[in-house]
């Protein structure tokens, strides 16, 4: 296989973009991302969405956003892995360079959720979740993560305020983001008296519904030299999944998906966990930043509520984690998340991300999964 | 949801009567059914009748709920350990949301789930009731 290099990233702010349709929304980013690796031409594009079908009635994106963007003509396709659309949409433009099949791909991943009432948002959501025995009875996808987390503060003795200590940190480094959706700090005090989502979720333990798109260009290593002078390598990606529906899950305080997909991530780049000096990991609800700590190997099980209430996790530690603010400040426009994370990832390591700072870490780490840790990817980056 | 007469049919048997499938090569016992067993990957799987009793292991009280499940809120939602130790999850109703316990025993019953409209099919299902003493 080739090396495979990031040469453009392009995001907009995450927010209420009632001006932009789907089309338009997602070349904004591709616009970006083509300027930022010197007018590169894509040969191929991939796009990451969950919700164009449900929300939009729109299917055939590929060629949709092709066109939109000016890029008509080029080879172009939809991934959908539900909220780890866009990181599955990063593995599958890398697999089209490394293989050899195109020099030059372009992925973007995009997401419109405001324009919907929140029950409308809230039932399309739910087809992450298995169609015939959960969504048939109304059950809410916070509700599906309000089981695990109340699973694991009784098994692991997490208190409340210790898990408030999340999201008020996402806040923090959310409020320095200018791409974030959520640009204001809150309080412990703040979170535990948010309105109830999905006992016992709360308002301030979830991601928000939010409009977003972000683009990466992806070159071989001949073309990267030519269109970046701080090419970022793609060093490792790993994928897997576990069962849609909650019920057969061998272990709900475990996530497998995520274990499996950083394992191979980790084996094909040559790093162990405490090699990572920045990360961006999938918190659309505090209980699944601190699984997904867990689950890299970055802290051992039920112990990653401790650590990150214990100030653990901060710009500089290693990893530093979700310097963006997360899913939890930054936004969370579901298929678009995941390239959102590696576009960060690749600009902490480029030094040119616009806010809070990892200092100069040399690897990053993006995790992104659909469903409850369903299927997840994880792409490892090296400066 | 969209409804069809052949995809509630098909439902049938996880929907009405609790099966689940059973993999006749390493044992291992789920629900819902499937055609290969997700522990060892075996196609020698058949269906069995699952107990309709068992114990809370986990809960969430849903106040924000999907379209068309308005007049149904607040939703409890629970993973049950059948007595068999197979896990479902589902939800919980004739219940104050507030009463609900770690371990508490609850029994399946057949309930209307969801109607396509005013005129079209009504969905069936089992949903959990605290089960009686003895």
């Amino acid at each position: 296989m080739r090396r495979v290099f990031v040469v453009g990233v392009g995001m907009t702010r995450v927010g209420r973009r009632f001006d932009k349709g789907l089309g338009e929304l997602a070349a904004e980013a591709i616009f970006r991302a083509i300027d930022d690796a010197r007018g590169a031409r894509p040969e191929a594009l991939v796009v990451g969405n969950m919700m164009a079908s449900s929300l939009f009635n729109q299917d055939n994106l590929g060629a949709l956003v092709a066109d939109y963007a000016g890029l008509r003509g080029v080879a172009a396709y939809h991934v959908e892995a539900a909220c780890g659309s866009g990181g599955h949409a990063v593995v599958a433009g890398y697999s089209l360079v490394a293989s050899g099949l195109y020099d030059v791909v372009l992925v973007v991943g995009v997401e419109k959720m405001c324009d919907y009432p929140t029950s409308v948002v809230t039932a399309a959501l739910a087809q992450a979740a298995d169609a015939e025995h959960e969504l048939v009875y109304g059950i809410s996808f916070p509700s599906l993560n309000a089981l695990v987390m109340r699973l694991y503060m009784k098994t692991f003795g997490a208190s409340r305020e210790a898990l408030a200590q999340w999201p008020v940190r996402m806040h923090e480094y959310g409020s320095r983001n200018p791409y974030a959706q959520l640009r204001f700090r809150i309080s412990v005090d703040d979170v535990v008296r948010s309105p109830v989502i999905a006992d016992p979720i709360r308002l301030l333990d979830s991601s928000p519904i939010g409009d977003g798109a972000a683009a990466l260009v992806l070159a071989s290593e001949d073309v990267a030299r030519k269109l970046s002078d701080t090419p970022v390598e793609v060093a490792g990606v790993g994928m897997a999944t576990d069962s849609v529906d909650l019920s057969s899950r061998m272990d709900l305080l475990d996530a497998p998906s995520v274990r499996l997909a950083a394992e191979k991530a980790y084996r094909m780049a040559r790093v162990s966990p405490r090699d990572i000096d920045v990360a961006e990991v999938h918190d659309a609800f505090t209980v699944t930043g601190l699984l997904c700590l867990e689950a890299l190997g970055f802290v051992e099980r039920g112990k990653a509520w401790k650590e990150f209430a214990d100030g653990r996790f901060g710009p500089g530690d290693k990893p530093s984690v979700n310097l963006s603010g997360g899913l939890k400040a930054r936004g969370h426009p579901v298929g678009a998340t995941g390239v959102y994370q590696v576009a960060e990832i690749a600009m902490q390591l480029r030094g040119d991300f616009p806010g809070v700072k990892a200092g100069s870490p040399s690897i990053g780490l993006a995790a992104n999964f659909g469903g409850v840790a369903t299927q997840t990817s994880v792409v490892v980056l090296r400066r | 949801m969209k409804v069809s007469p052949a995809r509630v049919w098909r439902a049938r048997g996880s929907r009405y009567r609790l099966e689940g499938s059973r993999c006749r090569d390493c044992g291992f016992t789920f629900y819902p059914p499937k055609p290969a067993c997700p522990k060892c990957g075996s196609r020698n799987v058949e269906r069995v009748q699952l107990p309709p009793r068992g114990r809370v292991v986990t809960w969430a009280v849903q106040y924000t709920v999907p379209e068309g499940f308005r007049s149904r809120a607040p939703i409890v939602a629970a993973i049950i350990e059948l007595e068999n130790g197979v896990r479902v999850l589902g939800t919980i109703v004739d219940v104050d949301p507030s009463e609900i316990r770690d371990g508490m025993t609850v029994e399946a019953q057949l309930r209307r789930v969801a109607e396509d409209g005013d005129e079209g099919l009504i969905v069936y299902g089992l949903k959990f009731v605290p089960a009686p003493r003895g």
